[in-house]
């Protein structure tokens, strides 16, 4: 079960580019979910300004997922999409609302109030569509041979609900504690009060997950809380705990940037604990990543390209990072 | 209340629908970030303003297309595995790899530098801020390539095997994406594409020489500029565009006769001779062309060689095999009439160019305008052509369209494609008027980035400040 092959790399690859997409896209949805209750104007400016450099090349890892999946996982792909066909749609038309209002919302005064709604809603819908996708996979997807077998409401219950709140708070924190590093004044002040709120929402929300899943499915709950593993299980919950409370003790004594890397550090440990529940299952408790795997003639063709594509794409995306860095302000980056 | 087929038309519908409005803004993306370079490239080298006005002005335009690129972009690259998955489960040992790919070499090298193509000049300075611009344009080239190699798999599969698990699994990835109809649908796409943006650029340089004719005022130089370089396009591209589809045709009648057969309205097959249909009513369901327009003997100089050489109609396959014949018999002829229209144009413009007469003659530049979207049309029915000739397979000869599509409900796919109508209509009508509002506006000496003192947007979207005129107009600052 621990053997390196090419599969556990590449499983290891695609969970890499799926955090990546969630903390990157995750605190650009986030801003975008905070744009009602930016006041109109140079408010709703900046911050759509804070992002608007870095948000497609965040997308791009979405798309790397999705297409790394099929390529490495392809049964998995074909299952899993029919399986959450509803949230995937909507996310992508969601995805599409908010992409186009990043340059609609400039073209045409008279419009923007519009497109400032598209731009809102979009980020809403495609953040809650996640969570409600992952929360669905995890409940149980319904398979018989190499499809998918159930109906196409079965996504839709109380926990894949509670999942999709809870990732729309969390990516909403992300958000806030990014305008919170990249932003002053009074905006800085809103949306540090917005980051104390949503904190406590994606700290409650964490919670509630992490009680309910693993009464879910027999096998969450051994990987848990038996004996030996409850060793290297423990310190999860207190590590979350220690993390939540540096966050908050870091928005109450005004950090600009440690907030941001706090609400990210809670993201990779629930990230890591998603990981122990479930590995090395690709399709929760149904398909592992060995029956799901491409064969090895296709993983290692790709595997050639990634090891050298992959540190180039880091490396210009820190720089892009880097040149649009500091504060920002309604007239673009100073 | 619904059929299992009812839930195949639909999610072919709904991929149909969904490629069809994707692939105009790539194609327009590809021909436009090319230009973009060149324009860039020629400001650095002459000085000359002119280049950076153009520049400007169409790096405006570029963003909305680029965007509406991106946001259809993505929803394609679910769509296989959303309406298509037993398709997606047997072909992604071999599509997959091609497709991560493009991703990795294509859409985050675009991506990457996009955000300092549009905001970085004062940033990064000159030199750096054009190599942005040159990856961006590889990047739309390097996507064409990819998935271009993973169309023709589909078309004229090769280098692969067949596993226990009915899954297609790659042998030799050489033949895998150099497959046989590959090199020729690169070209056609990618001249497409160039052809394609140079009949905007030269419709829109046409629409403003009309324009201050009209005013009795002289057209601006950036008009004037801009309709005489996609003429040039024009003239040389056309005619090459026209042998590149010929020998694209060549292949395919090697590959897949029947596409030919079906395109050409041949249902039976043609001893002694066989007539080339110019035109006809294609009657699919009596497998006969009514009201043909034929030049005898043609059909078998063009296709064998020969004078009396046999060409085999619809009637060597089983009828279950058949494609739409109507749809492909007028889709090509449509993309034909239009390529031959462009080479004219282009003819004409060299005429023009040499009796003086290239920014005088006002029914050249009615012809121009006229021809703006012809590009767009020949490529949506080039693509029409190749795609429904392919049926009734996903992948050709191997994998039945009916076997590929997901175990889901019709009334799934319905509320889906629903959604994608209303949305797309929405979105793309919004995009479309603003680029169209972006092109009614003449380009200007010291032409403005963006509206000046608007604030910094989008991917691909310079702040005004990126392009201030007095920090970048010398481009040996």
């Amino acid at each position: 079960m621990w053997t390196l092959d090419l599969t556990v790399i590449w499983a290891g690859l695609i969970a890499f580019s799926v955090f990546a997409y969630v903390a990157m896209d995750g605190f650009d949805l986030g801003v975008g979910a905070l744009f009602p209750f930016l006041s109109v104007g140079r408010e709703r400016d900046t911050a759509m300004n804070s992002i608007a450099p870095v948000w497609d090349g965040n997308e791009t890892w979405l798309v790397l997922g999705g297409g790394g999946l099929f390529a490495a996982f392809p049964l998995a792909y074909a299952v899993i999409m029919p399986a959450i066909y509803a949230p995937i749609i909507a996310m992508l038309l969601g995805l599409v609302f908010r992409g186009v209002a990043f340059e609609f919302r400039w073209r045409e005064p008279r419009h923007r109030a519009a497109w400032d709604v598209a731009f809102a809603l979009g980020s809403v819908v495609a953040a809650l569509a996640q969570g409600i996708a992952l929360g669905a996979l995890l409940q149980g997807v319904n398979v018989v041979g190499r499809a998918y077998a159930g109906g196409w409401w079965d996504w839709l219950t109380p926990f894949s609900l509670l999942t999709g709140v809870s990732l729309l708070a969390g990516y909403g924190a992300l958000g806030a504690t990014w305008l919170v590093m990249r932003t002053e004044g009074e905006l800085q002040a809103r949306a540090r009060r917005y980051a104390l709120i949503l904190g406590a929402a994606l700290v409650v929300g964490l919670a509630l997950v992490s009680l309910a899943t693993p009464f879910l499915e027999a096998r969450y709950y051994q990987r848990w809380f038996t004996w030996p593993n409850l060793l290297f299980t423990a310190p999860a919950p207190l590590l979350v705990a220690l993390v939540s409370a540096l966050y908050f003790l870091a928005l109450r004594r005004g950090a600009d940037r440690a907030p941001f890397l706090l609400a990210l550090g809670l993201f990779l440990l629930a990230y890591l604990g998603l990981a122990i529940s479930i590995y090395p299952d690709i399709v929760p408790d149904r398909i592992s990543i060995w029956l799901a795997a491409a064969p090895t003639s296709s993983l290692a063709f790709m595997l050639v390209g990634a090891s050298v594509l992959a540190p180039i794409i880091l490396i210009y995306t820190g720089y892009a990072y880097w040149v649009f860095r500091g504060k920002v302000g309604a007239e673009g980056y100073h | 209340m619904f059929s299992e087929l009812n839930a195949l038309a639909l999610a072919r519908a709904q991929f149909g629908f969904t490629v069809a409005l994707h692939i105009v803004f790539p194609a327009f993306s590809i021909g436009l970030a090319s230009y973009l370079a060149v324009l860039e490239a020629l400001w650095l080298w002459t000085g000359r303003s002119v280049f950076m006005d153009l520049f400007r002005y169409w790096l405006k335009i570029f963003a909305i297309a680029f965007g509406m690129g991106v946001v259809s972009g993505l929803v394609m690259s679910y769509q296989f595995g959303t309406n298509w998955s037993v398709y997606a489960d047997k072909t992604g040992p071999v599509l997959g790899p091609l497709m991560a790919y493009e991703v990795m070499s294509a859409f985050f090298l675009e991506a990457g530098f996009l955000g300092i193509m549009l905001f970085g000049m004062n940033k990064v300075g000159p030199g750096l801020h054009f190599l942005a611009s040159l990856m961006v344009a590889a990047g739309t080239v390097f996507s064409a390539f990819w998935i271009l190699a993973v169309n023709s798999w589909m078309q004229t599969p090769t280098g692969y095997g067949v596993n226990p698990q009915g899954q297609f699994t790659p042998l030799d990835w050489g033949a895998v994406i150099f497959n046989p109809s590959f090199p020729y649908r690169l070209v056609h796409m990618v001249l497409a594409a160039y052809l394609t943006t140079a009949l905007v650029v030269g419709a829109v340089g046409a629409y403003h020489l009309l324009a201050s004719r009209r005013a009795h005022s002289g057209a601006s130089e950036g008009a004037r500029v801009m309709f005489s370089m996609a003429m040039w396009m024009a003239a040389l591209v056309a005619p090459i565009q026209i042998l590149a589809g010929d020998e694209h045709g060549l292949n395919t009648l090697r590959y897949q006769p029947m596409k030919i057969a079906a395109m050409e309205g041949d249902y039976q097959t043609q001893k002694g001779g066989a007539a080339l249909i110019l035109f006809g009513l294609p009657d699919q369901a009596n497998a006969t062309v009514h009201a043909k327009i034929e030049i005898p003997h043609l059909s078998s100089l063009i296709l064998t060689h020969s004078w009396d050489g046999e060409v085999k109609g619809l009637d060597a396959i089983p009828r279950a095999d058949w494609p739409n014949v109507p749809i492909l018999f007028f889709s090509f002829r449509i993309m034909v009439g239009l390529g031959v229209l462009m080479a004219a144009l282009g003819m004409t413009s060299l005429v023009a160019r040499w009796r003086g007469g290239l920014y005088a003659w006002p029914w050249l530049h009615r012809f121009a305008l006229a021809m703006g979207p012809a590009g767009f049309v020949a490529l949506l029915c080039g693509w029409i052509t190749t795609e429904v000739g392919r049926q009734p397979y996903t992948v050709y000869g191997l994998l039945r369209t009916d076997n590929s599509a997901s175990p889901l409900a019709a009334p799934a796919v319905a509320a889906s494609l629903l959604a994608f109508v209303v949305v797309y209509f929405a979105v793309f009508t919004a995009g479309v008027f603003y680029i169209l509002r972006l092109m009614a506006h003449p380009p200007a000496p010291g032409e403005p980035g963006i509206e000046e003192g608007a604030p910094m947007r989008a991917a691909g979207i310079t702040p005004a400040h990126a392009l201030n005129p007095e920090r970048t107009l010398n481009p040996a600052e």
